[in-house]
């Protein structure tokens, strides 16, 4: 990528010769993929509806898997952005309502209960991926937070904080007599 | 070179790039021998700032050797000459800066078009930022290239220290120009919001010139307890409301003056459903900024009060109280910082021993510790409130 952007760079700015390792882990990867994943099939569950309720023998439900649609984009977003821990939890709480409306389609009446039961396995699948990158992204967090500090003996004036006040009061008076003069 | 590189959102990498050369008579070329991360680093870490490009050079608080000259320079700098570079490019001959008005220098910025375009008129260049901005390399590098090298810097006397000097480059006059932008009467008092770098040089400066009463709040007790040691009250607004508070310290009145360096990354919090709201929006590419923190101060600043406003904010804020703004009659003052029309008066205090900006420092580590403190300084982990890189 950085080929392309060499484009608006002048000849003498540094260009890359070697890369070093990225700051993105494994976690972060897949994190990524799972937001793109569920922005994909928000936007199936959202435009064509019928798509998903046709082979799941749930006529009738398009306004629910458009709504599940909207929400998975959302948390497919979030699962890109700066917050993708939330993003990623959310996830995890919408595979569990995803989980709960297949389960209800697993009625006896059915005819497609094969599909339902192959959704639900790989919705299964999906949940477990989001859980555990949840899961390690707050173990990458919590494993650097190191130990706390105050800082209550840096004041930032060498000759302490009454000799800044002081100076401050002989500035602003001599200000002021200026101002009057 | 090694260099600390912006590959994406949340991804920098430290690489091996070309040394930067000598493009025009008035370059320098600098050996850096140190620089540091800047909470304005965490905006484009984030991608939060547009028009990064992968491949960019980070930094822009930075000092070093002279080790090149161009032709034009014209003695101004010689090798060997120590310098802290300023984050502003500037010209020195334009009508701005004639006017001492250096960070929108008219002549800098090298993508003046887009400037135009996207700000309405164009700024300053500046180093390791946007290509809004020009797009030059900044120095988390061994070595950088400084554009209008005659003006562009400030020349570092033998007896002050790097960690005293570095941060005139940018914290240290943008907390100055912050505090003087409130133009401070001795019987005033200050609130500074946000107690990162910026916020601790600002109340200091607020002290400096003659503040009766500077208060600060966070909510970090590290960097509390700091801005307490720099002579503040503090607020943690996870245990009190910050506008009982605020009210309580100033008789009913509200803080004369007010200091946002937050900018425009507010901290989120349920308690605050405007900054959950402000987040979704600005996931949703809807609003890029998180402006609760200016929300706050124009509810509780006294009528006819200043806003200063050190803090970077990048394109659009929604529901700002502009009613009680403009019934309130309060001032609102901001800009990126005209270094150098504050740095020979703050290098003369860092002599005389007035106040010695090295006391922000938690961290020094090798350039190539540099993308992992990204990190640990977003995170606030392991109590970081400034780290200082060494090449």
């Amino acid at each position: 990528m950085y080929f392309l952007s060499n484009i608006v760079r002048s000849a003498g700015d540094p260009k890359i010769i070697r890369s070093g390792p990225s700051l993105r882990t494994r976690t972060d990867r897949l994190a990524h993929a799972l937001g793109w994943l569920g922005i994909g099939l928000g936007a199936i569950e959202l435009f064509a509806p019928q798509r998903i309720t046709r082979p799941l023998g749930m006529r009738g439900s398009e306004a629910l898997v458009r709504v599940f649609g909207v929400r998975e984009i959302f948390s497919g977003i979030m699962s890109l952005s700066v917050d993708k821990q939330a993003g990623l939890w959310s996830r995890v709480a919408g595979d569990g309502l995803d989980i709960a409306a297949l389960l209800a389609q697993l009625r006896i009446g059915n005819p497609r209960k094969g599909n339902v039961s192959l959704a639900l396995l790989m919705v299964g699948g999906i949940a477990l991926l989001d859980y555990m990158a949840a899961q390690d992204l707050a173990a990458q967090s919590s494993s650097r937070v190191g130990r706390r500090r105050l800082y209550a003996d840096r004041s930032g004036f060498p000759r302490g904080i009454e000799a800044a006040r002081a100076g401050a009061k002989q500035l602003t008076s001599k200000r002021a007599a200026l101002t009057a003069s | 070179m090694k260099a600390l590189v912006w590959h994406g959102k949340e991804d920098i990498r430290c690489d091996t790039v070309t040394d930067p050369e000598i493009e025009h008579e008035r370059d320098a070329i600098v050996k850096v021998t140190s620089c540091a991360i800047c909470g304005s680093d965490l905006h484009l870490f984030h991608n939060f700032i547009p028009a990064m490009m992968p491949g960019d050079i980070m930094g822009h608080e930075m000092m070093g050797e002279v080790v090149e000259v161009g032709s034009g320079v014209n003695g101004k700098l010689k090798k060997g000459d120590r310098i802290v570079v300023p984050f502003t490019i500037i010209c020195g001959e334009c009508d701005q800066c004639r006017r001492g008005n250096f960070s929108v220098c008219e002549t800098t910025n090298r993508n003046k078009k887009l400037a135009d375009k996207i700000f309405g008129h164009t700024t300053a260049g500046l180093f390791g930022y946007t290509h809004i901005t020009g797009g030059y390399p900044g120095g988390q590098a061994e070595y950088l290239r400084v554009p209008f090298a005659d003006k562009t810097h400030i020349k570092i006397p033998d007896g002050v220290s790097d960690e005293q000097a570095l941060f005139l480059g940018d914290i240290f006059p943008t907390g100055w120009q912050a505090a003087v932008q409130c133009d401070i009467e001795p019987t005033d008092a200050v609130a500074v919001w946000g107690c990162g770098p910026v916020g601790q040089m600002s109340l200091r400066s607020a002290l400096l010139l003659g503040a009766r009463q500077v208060i600060a709040i966070d909510n970090i007790p590290e960097r509390l307890a700091m801005a307490e040691a720099g002579g503040a009250i503090v607020i943690n607004f996870d245990e009190e409301s910050v506008i009982e508070r605020l009210n309580e310290l100033t008789d009913g009145k509200g803080p004369d003056k007010c200091i946002d360096a937050t900018g425009m990354e507010s901290h989120i919090t349920p308690a605050k459903p405007d900054t959950l709201l402000d987040r979704a929006k600005q996931m949703l590419m809807l609003e890029s900024d998180r402006p609760h923190v200016l929300r706050e101060i124009i509810y509780v600043c006294r009528p006819g009060g200043v806003i200063s406003i050190p803090g970077v904010y990048s394109g659009f804020s929604d529901k700002i109280p502009l009613g009680a703004l403009m019934n309130k009659g309060l001032t609102i003052r901001t800009g990126q910082t005209h270094v150098n029309r504050w740095t020979d008066d703050l290098l003369k205090r860092i002599e005389e021993g007035q106040i010695d900006p090295s006391f922000v420092i938690t961290h020094t580590v090798p350039l190539e510790q540099g993308p992992e403190m990204y990190q640990v300084f977003r995170d606030k982990q392991d109590s970081c409130i400034k780290v200082v890189l060494r090449p």
